[in-house]
């Protein structure tokens, strides 16, 4: 079966409105939020092994929510959201993650980031060597290994 | 029923490579099994888009949340620090940071310093050939002549300090504390075969360039044309013995789960201080009704993992981010003991460079310094590329409380009943743990860090298992003698980091490995009158 289709409609939109509110779209920063179709798609077909708890969290949200999370009143979304950070342990904790994982690899937020859309091999990065210098003090203290009868 | 094997080794990882590679040139007939397989770095995290989310899954450090099927599950519940490995030719040095430090000659004598403990039936100065010839093979890098650590001679050059090393140097003069280019077992040039480092940076679970030492690409390549057969997918059940109480080979599980029985001379068992007690616990039989080579008791006892106290936090400038090696910098400031800092012993230092988007993005909401909503995007790019850390490696003593059993209902893919751990972190550990903190935040505060956090300890930091069969000369306080040879059983040895008899505050493979190679040359030594 399709990892889109392990969490029902209604998990899928609390999913979306939750991660919404973990990561808001920022026109300062010119950066969709967690919601965006590509990401939300990204999160569907890599759940994966955290499918589980991302659907233990899912329940969760919804019981602590008593209707869909989207038709609630502000103030009282992010009382939810909050009581379901709070109390809702690792399975809460694997929502989280797996939004903001996904979240933190799309090309447009990498990008707004100044990071390049890029796995780290083949190329790599360049280091500076750095100032050696900065270890004259040390060697200047010196010091001695302690004994070992 | 199989040929007997002069030497059947039990692991393939560090000190199983090495004693592997060692021996062959004795010309004997030298079985390695392997329960793992062999790595593939086409298929490293760091080759791929999904690198840093890999780490959480497939790639994670705890085998319980792998769940490979070359892995075993271990029990840690009872336990605030998680064991960390990894099961492949290799072993845990495909998956590891490749900081290279060495016990200090201090370490060997803590009893005699301290009062505390034991000594070790060995010395430093005794393992020094064995220290070089390892480096020399694993291909270190690093900076001689370190006055606060033994002497080494890395054929390397160090690691360039990139952009977190200034700012830790830095900090590190304006309080007048001891720091060092750290020797590490990544290449900073070509080396033996190896291409040199290329600032994958995501390199603890695994380095795709190859820059990273392990023992698949070091060791075993040599040890295999010399000679030496490596079986893979094999997990072995026990080791069977005589009426003589000689270790007759092994019963195991072969690639396709059929079970096997490979006689042999001579059984050494290398599987890391929570694999080799279970080994020897699962070994239990009418002559050894509480496990093999156990007579004094102590097979999984004593069991020491360094309790990382790790503390982080956020600088204005720039810093390495995912784009090195994860250390790169260490410190001996705290390493010998002060009673008047109100524990004895001390603890080493690594530094951390930085940490890639994902990691930080993970970490900092779960430590509720990243918030959720419309500040998000302005809070994360003030933490992101930013982090300096600061981790204390602290000395942990033997204590028998803290133990490796077998589990009465956890077993693995294979059937063997799993390991329990049953730990807790001392009264000393914990006095070491908060000094270090306390210290680390005023190096952390000297470089201008803000948003400081801590890992106290690092939860998933169990990766130093140690302890568990120790040396010693007396059999009733050890379970092997001063060359590695079970007190019990003639013809069995342990090579791995169950044998140390004291942590020290370092990271221990490079001590392993010089002691594999040391209890390897004692067998050689010994060949005419090794069961006597």
């Amino acid at each position: 079966m399709p990892d889109q289709l392990a969490l029902t409609p209604r998990q899928r939109d609390d999913l979306r409105t939750i991660a919404a509110m973990i990561i808001p779209a920022s026109d300062e920063y010119k950066v969709p939020g967690a919601d965006d179709p590509a990401i939300q798609a990204d999160m569907l077909a890599t759940l994966g092994r955290d499918t589980v708890l991302v659907r233990q969290a899912l329940d969760h949200l919804a019981r602590l929510a008593g209707q869909p999370l989207s038709e609630l009143d502000v103030a009282k979304r992010d009382a939810v959201a909050q009581e379901f950070r709070s109390s809702g342990g690792a399975a809460a904790a694997t929502l989280v993650r797996v939004v903001l994982q996904c979240y933190y690899r799309d090309d447009r937020v990498l990008r707004s980031l100044g990071l390049e859309l890029r796995a780290p091999f083949p190329k790599g990065h360049v280091l500076p060597d750095g100032d050696w210098s900065l270890l004259d003090p040390v060697k200047a203290r010196a010091g001695s290994l302690r004994r070992a009868p | 029923m199989k040929d007997p094997v002069d030497v059947l080794i039990i692991g393939a990882g560090a000190s199983g490579a090495a004693v592997a590679w060692s021996l062959a040139e004795t010309k004997m007939h030298i079985l390695c099994l392997e329960q793992g397989g062999w790595m593939n770095p086409a298929e490293y995290p760091s080759t791929g888009r999904d690198w840093e989310a890999k780490f959480y899954g497939e790639w994670s450090t705890s085998p319980n949340v792998r769940g490979r099927p070359e892995d075993y599950p271990i029990n840690d519940d009872n336990s605030p620090i998680k064991v960390v490995n990894y099961n492949a030719v290799g072993g845990s040095t495909v998956m590891y940071t490749a900081h290279w430090p060495r016990l200090h000659p201090s370490d060997f004598r803590v009893k005699t310093l301290d009062g505390v403990a034991e000594d070790w039936p060995i010395d430093y100065d005794m393992l020094v050939p064995f220290f070089e010839e390892n480096d020399r093979i694993m291909g270190t890098s690093g900076m001689s002549g370190d006055p606060l650590s033994p002497l080494t001679h890395p054929p390397m050059p160090p690691q360039p300090l990139g952009l977190s090393g200034p700012l830790i140097g830095t900090a590190m003069n304006k309080l007048g504390w001891h720091w060092w280019p750290s020797d590490t077992t990544v290449a900073t040039m070509d080396y033996e075969g190896r291409a040199r480092c290329i600032n994958l940076g995501h390199c603890t679970p695994a380095c795709a360039q190859g820059a990273k030492s392990s023992t698949d690409i070091t060791y075993w390549p040599q040890a295999i044309r010399a000679g030496v057969e490596l079986r893979t997918h094999c997990r072995v059940r026990e080791i069977t013995t005589d009426e003589n109480g000689m270790a007759t080979g092994v019963v195991y599980y072969d690639k396709d789960g059929i079970e096997q029985f490979q006689p042999a001379h001579v059984v050494i068992i290398a599987c890391n201080g929570v694999g080799t007690p279970r080994l020897l616990l699962n070994s239990a039989s009418s002559r050894f009704p509480n496990g093999l080579a156990n007579s004094s008791g102590l097979v999984g006892k004593n069991l020491m993992f360094h309790p990382y106290a790790q503390i982080y936090g956020f600088v204005k400038e720039p810093t390495d981010s995912n784009r090195a090696p994860p250390t790169c910098l260490w410190s001996k400031e705290f390493y010998d003991t002060d009673l008047s800092r109100g524990f004895v012993r001390g603890y080493g230092i690594q530094f951390g460079r930085g940490a890639g988007p994902v990691f930080e993005a993970v970490a900092s909401e779960q430590k509720g310094i990243l918030p959720w909503g419309a500040d998000h995007h302005r809070v994360f790019r003030k933490l992101n590329g930013h982090r300096i850390a600061v981790s204390a490696i602290c000395e942990d003593l033997p204590e028998e409380h803290n133990r490796v059993t077998l589990d009465p209902v956890l077993k693995d893919s294979s059937g063997i009943p799993a390991a329990k751990i049953d730990y807790t972190i001392s009264e000393n550990s914990r006095k070491m743990m908060d000094h270090a903190l306390a210290r680390g935040r005023e190096i952390l505060e000297t470089a201008g860090a803000t948003d400081i956090c801590i890992n106290d300890p690092i939860p998933w930091g169990g990766w130093h298992l140690l302890g568990t069969a120790r040396m010693g000369t007396d059999p009733e306080r050890s379970v092997v003698n001063e060359w590695g040879r079970s007190h019990d059983v003639k013809n069995l040895f342990i090579v791995d980091g169950s044998v140390f008899v004291t942590s020290g505050g370092v990271n221990p493979t490079s001590t392993i490995q010089a002691i594999a190679l040391y209890v390897a040359d004692q067998m050689k030594q010994r060949l005419t009158n090794l069961f006597d």
